[in-house]
């Protein structure tokens, strides 16, 4: 593969089973093995998907609610597995599906940056190395010992994303998680991912908001049920979307 | 591939590392004895066990608390760790679907916790040992070997219960019913040649906790090496235990993530 791509999509194929009811135990298994019933009826989150991000890219991925958008960067993360097609990743991922996904509740906040570092692959010298930058960015001094299901989602996923990033991965995969954040947060969100992008790092970045887009990245990518509508630069493409969706 | 997989492994060794303390300072998180408790817990139901087993049922066994002991502490480590390791896919559920992790090392941690925990309950053996006077030797250096068998064949049942617990549920009310079978089935609180020999026989072929828990007692109670075929036996069971958990775990987990 070329030296310069980051994330390269050729045909992926997302397949789930859209059971109409889910089959965990073994007597329904039986029954319905025996009635012919354990037919699945197949759902296609997404259809015959190519594209490629080259290095220092910033992509962000548009489209309505039930497009895709999620399951796209599943994909790239490897959390699924493409039913067809091959999806292929030239650098280390730190993915924000969820801000925090890693975090126990019944530990402190303390504890939880040093297991959610450990769930980005980083080591607790590294974490150690960078405790301080992590609680500063995340303004958490007051209530680092306090166990985190006592924190607002808001708390929690300024402590996620300050985690997330520091680790300063090549590539950086943002799904919406900027939602929960009060504005001043946002911004702050916003003005440390332009900074990643001038640094080099290639970005992934899903939001509702055509106007964070614009302001975070550099081409885009439109889905529309699991198809891809357009893709290319920002400002086309989110015109064309603005224009769809009017 | 092999290097790829333990390269991978490498990379996620600091959260493997993460997730057993986790799971060891959560356990006693709030308990005013905290750690004490994974010694005097084994203690106290060894007390218990002795209290029933010498004056309702009566065996003819020297150093019965040694006996005991040894043998409690086996199966509850393999009975306990496997209960927490068929919990640890689904349980991890919201990780796994949020970030890309190998998904082993949560099966893997669970056992892992398991075994530390039986450590801890290696130091109230130690009381036992010295309150009964047991003769401390040389052959008693081969009793880590012993507990690598145990965790090895621990670790393969436990990798096959997380992956079929995904797919059904019922696993957990068959491995119960089973676990109360297996429990009387090991000679935990009974010598094994006061079975009828058709059932002796079965148990010395067919249950690998026999061969850990002889193994061990013959080091301590009799001071001698064991013998050379239990340990060829308890190995190859441990290992075969781990090439079927690892095999079905392999098969079935790219299918985990559209069932948690």
């Amino acid at each position: 593969m070329d030296e310069r791509v980051a994330v390269s999509v050729e045909h992926a194929v997302v397949r789930f089973n859209m059971a109409s009811e889910r089959i965990d135990n073994l007597k329904e298994y039986f029954v319905k093995l025996m009635k012919r019933e354990l037919m699945f009826k197949e759902f296609l989150a997404l259809k015959d998907i190519s594209f490629q991000v080259q290095k220092g890219e910033a992509w962000g991925i548009i489209g309505t609610n039930g497009s895709g958008k999620s399951t796209l960067l599943k994909l790239i993360c490897g959390i699924l597995k493409p039913y067809k097609g091959k999806v292929t990743i030239n650098g280390s991922i730190a993915p924000l599906i969820e801000l925090g996904a890693g975090f126990d509740g019944d530990l402190t906040a303390r504890e939880n940056i040093f297991l959610n570092g450990a769930v980005l692959g980083y080591d607790k010298h590294f974490m150690q190395a960078h405790f301080d930058e992590i609680v500063e960015f995340a303004e958490l001094w007051d209530f680092l010992d306090m166990p985190i299901k006592n924190y607002s989602s808001g708390m929690a996923a300024r402590l996620g994303f300050a985690i997330a990033t520091v680790v300063r991965p090549d590539i950086l995969i943002c799904d919406e998680v900027l939602a929960v954040g009060d504005y001043a947060f946002q911004q702050k969100c916003e003005q440390r991912m332009n900074e990643m992008r001038d640094r080099g790092t290639t970005l992934l970045y899903v939001s509702h908001s055509i106007d964070s887009v614009r302001y975070v990245c550099d081409h885009a990518l439109w889905l529309d049920h699991g198809i891809v509508k357009m893709a290319g630069d920002v400002i086309e493409v989110g015109d064309a979307y603005m224009e769809a969706s009017r | 591939m092999f290097r790829e997989q333990m390269g991978n492994f490498k990379h996620y060794m600091p959260l493997l590392e993460q997730l057993v303390i986790k799971d060891i300072k959560l356990k006693y998180r709030r308990s005013f004895l905290g750690y004490l408790w994974s010694v005097l817990n084994p203690l106290m139901i060894m007390g218990i066990m002795m209290l029933i087993f010498s004056n309702m049922f009566r065996f003819d066994i020297d150093n019965y608390p040694v006996y005991l002991i040894i043998g409690q502490t086996i199966f509850n480590f393999v009975s306990e760790s496997t209960n927490q390791a068929m919990w640890s896919i689904t349980g991890n559920a919201a990780l796994m679907k949020k970030t890309y992790v190998p998904k082993y090392i949560f099966t893997l941690s669970r056992i892992t916790s398991g075994f530390i925990n039986m450590l801890f309950a290696l130091g109230a053996m130690l009381i036992v040992f010295l309150i009964c006077r047991v003769r401390f030797t040389l052959n008693m250096l081969f009793i880590p070997a012993i507990l690598l068998q145990v965790y090895v064949f621990a670790l393969g049942l436990g990798l096959f219960l997380a992956q079929g617990t995904v797919f059904f549920r019922d696993i957990q009310y068959i491995y119960s019913a089973f676990q109360t079978a297996w429990m009387y089935a090991t000679p935990i609180f009974y010598p094994i040649d006061q079975l009828p020999f058709k059932l002796m026989w079965l148990i010395k072929h067919f249950n690998p906790l026999y061969a850990y828990i002889t193994q061990f007692r013959t080091i301590v109670l009799e001071g001698t090496f064991p013998d050379g075929r239990l340990i060829l036996y308890g190995t190859c069971m441990s290992v075969a235990m781990l090439g079927i958990g690892s095999w079905a775990f392999m098969k079935t987990q790219d299918k985990f993530i559209l069932y948690i």
